[in-house]
């Protein structure tokens, strides 16, 4: 039975360490199906995760301090797009320059507001979100595998555990069954198919980037305002780069996308559960080697492991219609 | 009874500084097929994008059926009725046919009633113009020709009542313009007005009711099809009398010089596109490369001038081995043995368009002497023998300091064309040698390939236009899905018989 436990607490892990990494990729790929490359996931998630604690501790609702995160970070899509789509600059140069930024200011402010560089005051439980336990979880607890299920791997998560895992069938519904998904797809690959069929282009990219900037508050929000009760210096940590290329490694499909999160969260789990645990006939394993674990995997997926990943065909290409 | 459907009244347009379209005036009446013809420059384009609102005017007027319209977007044009198949198809490649004509007409938020009607009338449409496309298969699955029929039915399925079509048969074979124009013709019998941008006056002659000529962005004249001839049509596009015939002297070939034996060649994604590739080429001769884009022309040029890596096979320049799997020269080598390469995309491969014209006239024999002595370049010397060559190849502008983005396609051709022949070069491997230049300059072009060989010289010429093949060589080769599916000595070879081998079908 210790056995069994142990798996259900791991995937209970998994399902909570992948959220923020789900909502990134997720909100990757409309950014980047609409042929914006988006970097810059990392420093939205940062900014997100600070304005979320900030708000929530000066407004006294973690959904305020959600709807603030939000805000910000559908701005700074918006920045991203008027300097990459709008004037047409380079896109990767556009989003180092958001994630610099954003390490840069979100230290200063909470230095400027809390006179604490880099960490924002612990926040009481009105002030952030809490485990969520669902209906008779206690009472199913006892029913074998059903009760473990149940009971130990699906109650007790954070809401934004449960959103992330709504979000990527809604996000493949948009994406592949809608006149607003057909759009999304065709700008990423041939702009001027779509402009020729008289979409604007400009506009179809900025709806696409507004969403992604919905979408990466919530991973921001939950790394803030649920797993932490505060905000601390670059708390995002590469998740945004682990998303992206969990992304990329899912060929820019929700499903794919999400079985690829899923693998980077259970790496890290798996680190968690590993250190010092002594393993037969190895002995304990060094902790720095198990916390690369999810890196080196990442290198080994994306370095041709799964097969070339066939990005869309206009990704980075600015739209320039008149020579 | 004529009514005129489109009306084009002093229509400006300028790009920075290059004016474009000059004071356009065009009429085009309801019911016709109206030809707009003009060379590479002309502003044929550039006027039909303005028509299509994909650019706007600076001035002008524009009505359709008498009324007078603002054209803002595609959109605006799409509602008027007019539709446009573009020379750079807008299709979405990894798109399904039924996917690319309802983009941005989908009529429904989610995908339901409204497509499957679409496919109903889409049905319709196809068996009334016996179009006989498949909507559900993949555009990248789709060849040339049909990918166009999409094109085609996307505007009718649009609404369209004038189909504007930019030089839509530079990428088919003769077959598919054959196919073409029977779909034209049975679109305009239907009643539909159709205009038709090209630089080929044969098809001026076969399709059109009434034509417009188009020079240097102004509009020089506009007659019935019928009151007119080629050589008429050739003089009003570009100002003056034009050699339609290339003189060409019997050949006096020598012994083969350049050979190629099983040659197979991998492109960037690992795909076989050359496959067991034979050439054999003699000095005094010029071997013609036909083929439809695509079918392993590029690749093949690549390998051969040394840029890409042969997977299997052998190359022989004056009887010796140059290059085969393990053991190849790279394209200064090769240079070095007297292998000169004018590459297909001139923009890319060609010249560095951001340099000025002497650099790139240089460019690749710029270590040498007299252009640079222990590494320093000699700019008098340089500058020097720019301007003779400049000269020799009738360059224009002869400035040597221009930057060579400036110069149009057939001065940036010449410049090449004036570095690697001015070496003199035993072996010339040439791709899209008049790929968006003006006629003037295609005669040149050709008369100095042509000069070339009678000099002795060993040339391949690759090209997708097959009237270039014809004139210019004297044996010609198809290749198709990368192996060479025919040879023909060039005497009583017809378009016809190579259309046939371009298209696979014998």
């Amino acid at each position: 039975m210790e056995f069994l436990s142990d798996i259900a607490s791991l995937i209970n892990s998994t399902l909570r360490i992948s959220t923020p990494l789900v909502f990134a990729a997720m909100a990757g790929i409309f950014a980047e199906r609409s042929g914006v490359i988006d970097f810059s996931l990392e420093g939205k998630m940062l900014m997100a995760a600070f304005v979320a604690a900030v708000g929530s501790y000066f407004l006294g609702n973690p959904w305020l301090g959600l709807l603030l995160a939000i805000i910000a970070c559908v701005s700074l899509s918006m920045l991203h797009g008027f300097a990459s789509v709008t004037y047409k600059g380079d896109q990767v140069v556009s989003c180092v320059a958001i994630n610099i930024l954003i390490i840069g200011l979100t230290t200063a402010l909470a230095a400027a507001w809390f006179g604490q560089a880099g960490l924002t005051p612990t926040l009481n439980e009105d002030q952030r979100f809490l485990e969520v336990t669902l209906p008779f979880a206690d009472s199913l607890r006892d029913i074998p595998i059903v009760g473990i299920i149940y009971s130990d791997i699906l109650s007790g998560h954070y809401v934004f555990v449960y959103l992330a895992y709504l979000t990527v069938p809604l996000v493949f519904w948009v994406v592949f069954k809608t006149s607003f998904g057909l759009r999304l797809r065709a700008v990423g690959e041939n702009p001027s198919a779509v402009d020729t069929a008289g979409i604007n282009v400009f506009s179809m990219r900025y709806k696409a980037l507004a969403i992604n900037g919905v979408l990466i508050a919530f991973a921001g929000a939950h790394l803030s305002t649920a797993v932490n009760a505060n905000f601390f210096r670059e708390m995002s940590a590469g998740r945004g780069y682990l998303a992206l290329a969990a992304m990329i490694f899912g060929k820019w499909h929700p499903k794919t996308a999400l079985i690829a999160c899923l693998l980077f969260g259970f790496t890290d789990a798996l680190q968690i559960r590993l250190q010092g645990v002594e393993l037969p006939a190895i002995g304990e394993i060094p902790v720095q080697l198990i916390q690369a674990l999810p890196y080196v995997l990442t290198v080994v997926l994306l370095a041709g492991f799964v097969g070339k990943a066939i990005a869309p065909n206009a990704i980075g290409q600015p739209y320039i219609k008149e020579r | 009874m004529v009514s005129p459907i489109l009306e084009l009244t002093n229509i400006n347009k300028s790009f920075g500084h290059v004016h474009a379209n000059k004071n356009i005036n065009l009429t085009i009446n309801k019911g016709t097929i109206h030809g707009i013809i003009g060379e590479n420059g002309a502003g044929k384009s550039t006027l039909m994008s303005i028509v299509f609102g994909l650019y706007q005017a600076n001035s002008g007027i524009i009505k359709i059926n008498g009324k007078e319209i603002n054209l803002r977007s595609p959109k605006d044009s799409i509602i008027n009725g007019i539709g446009m198949v573009h020379q750079h198809f807008m299709l979405v490649e990894n798109f399904t046919v039924l996917e690319n004509i309802i983009l941005g007409f989908e009529g429904e938020l989610v995908f339901g009633k409204n497509l499957e009607k679409a496919k109903k009338d889409l049905k319709n449409l196809c068996d009334t113009y016996k179009l006989n496309i498949d909507l559900n298969s993949t555009i990248s699955d789709l060849s040339v020709g049909f990918r166009q029929r999409v094109e085609i039915l996307k505007s009718l399925y649009r609404g369209a009542e004038i189909l504007i079509l930019d030089e839509p048969t530079g990428v088919l074979t003769p077959q598919e313009v054959d196919e073409l124009f029977k779909i034209l013709r049975s679109l305009n019998e239907e009643g539909k007005t159709i205009v038709l941008i090209t630089h080929k006056l044969i098809e001026i002659m076969d399709l059109t009711s009434e034509v417009s000529v188009m020079r240097q962005g102004e509009m020089v004249g506009h007659t019935k099809t019928e009151d007119t001839n080629k050589e008429q049509l050739a003089e009003m596009m570009v100002g003056r009398t034009v050699l339609l015939r290339l003189d060409k002297s019997e050949v006096k070939t020598g012994d083969v010089i350049f050979k190629v034996e099983n040659l197979s060649v991998k492109d960037d994604l690992d795909v076989t596109r050359v496959k067991n590739v034979n050439l054999e080429i003699r000095s005094g001769e010029i071997l013609g490369l036909a083929g439809v884009t695509g079918n392993g022309q590029t690749e093949l040029l690549e390998a051969l001038s040394g840029i890409r890596k042969v997977e299997s096979g052998e190359i022989y320049l004056d009887g010796k081995k140059v290059s085969d799997r393990q053991n190849f020269l790279d394209p200064r080598e090769l240079k070095e043995k007297g292998l000169a390469h004018v590459p297909e995309d001139r923009q890319r491969m060609g010249l560095v368009t951001d340099f000025k014209a002497y650099e790139n006239l240089i460019f690749g024999y710029h270590d040498q002497q007299p252009f640079s002595k222990s590494s320093i370049l000699n700019h008098r010397d340089i500058i020097s023998h720019s301007k003779k060559i400049m000269e020799e190849y009738d360059v224009r502008p002869q400035s040597p300091n221009l930057v060579t983005s400036n110069f149009s396609g057939g001065n940036q051709q010449k410049i090449i064309l004036s570095r690697e022949l001015n070496e003199k070069p035993k072996v010339l491997l040439v791709g899209q040698p008049t790929r968006g230049v003006d006629i003037g300059a295609i005669e040149f072009i050709h008369q100095r390939l042509i000069d070339m060989r009678d000099r002795g010289a060993a040339i391949l010429l690759v090209s997708v236009e097959l009237d270039e093949v014809l004139s210019l060589s004297d044996r010609i080769v198809v290749m198709f899905d990368g192996k060479v599916v025919g040879e023909k000595e060039n005497k009583n070879v017809t378009d016809r018989e190579l259309g046939l081998l371009m298209a696979g079908v014998i």
